[in-house]
């Protein structure tokens, strides 16, 4: 065997690993027929008892997507999607609002466990208040004694239209108009259920505010909608972690992230994506066409992205900052690792707007199999936006001879006062490294798992500690192989 | 006393051309061992062939490593198994610290023996003892594997693995290449503090000059992938003196080429 071919045939056997997560929960599922018009619209709406003006808002939604076409810019291969081949609505049954862990359905409960989150576990010993949203509904919400004694509210967007219309009515598509983009004006259309914060002037949330997400009935598509906003002077860590059971079908998930930054607030929005990426054969798999935006609207206001994403067969997600406040900084780390037959055109805009804005954009692509890993990004800054800074920061790492990694970055600078920097590397992991290792005592599993994990260290450091930890592991998982 | 590594007839060919044409070599503890010979004679191929570098395909012959059957073993098998290679050229590998590194590498080998993990405190302990028989900066070992590192260091950061991990056989390939000869001094003595009755060690090199350091018992001439010459250390000053041209015709001429 000559030199090239076996070092290609280590690595390929230990990036060949299956997914970990794929399980199907047996849960009694409330499915809506499957197909789109305007009374699945008026349905949805009509099933959470939403007021007039949101069942408008959705309606105009409706009405303007069906004028959009699906966006084909993207460095993606993306299978026609039949959008009358979908469900719209899926809740899971059950009894009216449970008060405490042991009114949760234990099928629920043992799925939690299986993806290492068991609810006790995590209100015992780690302080983070979840939200658990299973398919559509919130199922969960802990930790909201001790948070509206702050006047943190933090809880479903169903429930936030219910207890606190004003504030969803007034930021609501504020950050994400319906008219954005396909994904977000479906979205907007029929989005089931998601996370509502708001943290008062002056708070700083004591703890990290956590979601996971799950997608679990068959052929549903799920459509998240995140509302977070950060009044005057205060701040808070938000994580959203997902794990999706394996099935063959693909599924659609087109979510909706907005943030509203005011004056000398932070927020910091961390993500570890672990959705089902489809088999070895690039069988199955999500799709997640993602809308995430902030507005760092006050002056000295601060957003900070930081995503891990291993999972899902097609992303195409660009979490952005609109830095219209004066002094306001916006950050994106990003750590995208594609496998077997995944693709992946992610990255962010950092739209300076504001005077003295400052960004930087650090993203590590990795690519293994036959996979495709895009970097797509854009900084603009604006004629009145004197004196900003960006700074890019874009890498490739290729696992493998038949992936490929892309970098497309846009720049825009309308003044002469501020500084816009880019760099771009692309390296192979390469057997030395990892024989290296192996001489060491080190087995190759390991040594690609540590070369890895150095090399998206620097955007690791930026999650919250235990994610870190997670996420870390994540990387190795997603690249583990059938060895022994 | 028995052997340590017994090597019999190996041959071994990389993309295809064959490289080691029969070597045999017995190494027995407490011995050093030095392996002489001109550029492309198959010295770093030898030494890559017992670390398992799956680049090198053995296509015959047999080794015996403390009575294992050492080509059998994985590459980290033979690491745990207390074999080491110090590399002609080090590795870097970004973003992972040294420290994180030789965890690794000391779990690994502690697990392969049944043994808990080292504490935190114990192994930074271990670190700091190690460090001070290279010279080896503090800094240093909180950097990236390498990454960064002089000619020297990277040379001096091989030693400082070596002597972490306490093999039974070390194999220097080309230890002395690219050092000053302060940094040659610091690298040899450290080799000379980690030698004992129990541990051998195969010095790799092309200049006798390493060996007025690490005196060598054995000096073994590696040409066109066989041993053609053995000799005590004054072997190694003739080579100085001459050249390995009298090697090459002695050689070259006995087989009528």
């Amino acid at each position: 065997m000559d030199k090239e071919q076996n070092s290609k045939n280590i690595i390929d056997e230990a990036t060949e690993g299956e997914y970990k997560y794929g399980f199907v929960t047996n849960i009694d599922t409330h499915v809506i027929p499957k197909g789109l018009n305007e009374d699945v619209v008026r349905y949805i709406s009509s099933i959470k008892g939403e007021p007039e003006w949101l069942l408008d808002f959705r309606l105009r939604a409706y009405r303007h997507w069906q004028k959009m076409e699906m966006p084909q810019w993207a460095h993606l291969d993306i299978p026609p999607i039949d959008f009358n081949d979908i469900s719209y609505y899926a809740a899971p049954k059950q009894k009216e609002g449970p008060r405490s862990m042991d009114e949760v359905d234990p099928e629920l409960r043992k799925t939690f466990d299986k993806l290492g989150i068991s609810l006790e576990e995590q209100m015992r010993l780690s302080g983070v208040a979840v939200d658990a949203v299973m398919d559509s509904v919130s199922v969960k919400t802990t930790y909201k004694e001790r948070l509206a004694e702050l006047g943190v509210i933090f809880c479903s967007i169903s429930e936030a239209v219910r207890d606190y219309p004003d504030l969803v009515k007034r930021y609501l598509g504020s950050v994400v108009p319906y008219t954005d983009n396909f994904y977000a004006a479906l979205n907007s259309a029929v989005f089931s259920d998601g996370s509502f914060v708001y943290i008062p002037k002056g708070v700083r949330c004591p703890m990290e505010l956590s979601t996971y997400f799950r997608i679990n009935a068959a052929d549903t598509g799920q459509f998240e909608r995140t509302l977070i906003v950060a009044d005057d002077d205060s701040y808070v860590s938000y994580l959203e972690g997902c794990t999706a059971p394996m099935r063959d079908e693909n599924q659609l998930h087109a979510a909706i992230v907005e943030i509203v930054v005011e004056d000398r607030a932070m927020v910091k929005y961390s993500t570890v994506q672990n959705w089902y990426p489809g088999d070895k054969d690039g069988k199955g798999g999500i799709y997640n066409f993602v809308t995430k935006r902030g507005l760092c609207r006050g002056d000295f206001s601060k957003l900070s992205w930081t995503q891990v994403e291993t999972g899902s067969a097609i992303t195409w997600k660009y979490p952005s900052c609109v830095l219209a406040g004066d002094n306001s900084v916006g950050e994106f780390y990003s750590v995208a690792l594609t496998n077997n037959y995944q693709q992946a055109d992610t990255g962010t805009k950092m739209i300076h707007l504001g005077k003295n804005s400052r960004s930087t954009i650090v993203s590590k692509g990795i690519s293994a199999g036959h996979s495709q890993n895009s970097y797509r990004g854009l900084v603009r800054v604006a004629p009145k936006a004197t004196n900003c800074r960006n700074y890019t920061q874009c890498d490739s790492l290729l696992l493998s001879d038949t992936s490929g990694a892309h970098t497309f970055p846009y720049i825009d600078v309308r003044n002469d006062s501020s500084v816009v920097e880019h760099e771009a590397t692309t390296s192979k992991i390469n057997e030395e490294q990892i024989f290296y290792c192996n001489q060491r005592g080190i087995s190759t599993e390991d040594a690609i798992g540590l070369i890895v994990n150095g090399y998206a260290k620097e955007v690791l450091t930026k999650l919250p500690m235990e994610f870190a930890v997670e996420a870390q592991k994540l990387l190795q998982v997603s690249l583990e192989g059938s060895i022994g | 006393m028995t052997a340590m590594l017994e090597i019999n007839d190996l041959h071994a060919q990389v993309e295809g051309k064959e490289i080691l044409k029969g070597i045999n070599l017995t190494v027995k503890p407490g011995e050093v061992h030095a392996i002489m010979g001109p550029n492309g004679s198959g010295k770093s191929t030898l030494a890559s062939v017992l670390a398992g570098n799956p680049a090198f395909t053995v296509t015959g012959g047999t080794v015996t490593f403390n009575g294992k059957d050492l080509l059998a073993m994985s590459p980290e098998d033979r690491s745990h198994e207390g074999l080491f290679l110090s590399f002609q050229y080090p590795v870097e590998i970004p973003g992972v610290s040294m420290v994180n590194f030789m965890r690794a590498a000391i779990n690994e080998k502690r697990k392969y023996y049944g043994q808990e993990p080292l504490s935190a405190s114990d192994f930074l302990k271990l670190m700091r003892e190690k460090r001070a028989i290279v010279e080896l900066d503090n800094k240093l070992a909180s950097r990236s594997v390498n990454e960064g590192f002089s000619g020297g260091e990277k040379k001096r950061n091989e030693i400082f693995q070596m002597a972490m991990l306490e093999p039974r056989l070390s194999i220097l390939d080309e230890t002395d290449s690219g050092l000053d000869i302060d940094a040659l001094r610091t690298v040899a003595g450290g080799v000379n503090k980690l030698k004992t009755d129990n541990n051998a060690t195969i010095v790799i090199t092309h200049y006798q000059r390493l060996l007025d350091y690490i005196k060598p018992d054995l000096v073994h001439v590696l040409y066109k992938g066989r041993i053609v010459k053995t000799g005590g250390p004054e072997l190694a000053l003739v080579l100085e003196d001459k050249g390995y041209d009298w090697i090459k015709q002695e050689f070259d001429g006995n087989k009528g080429e």
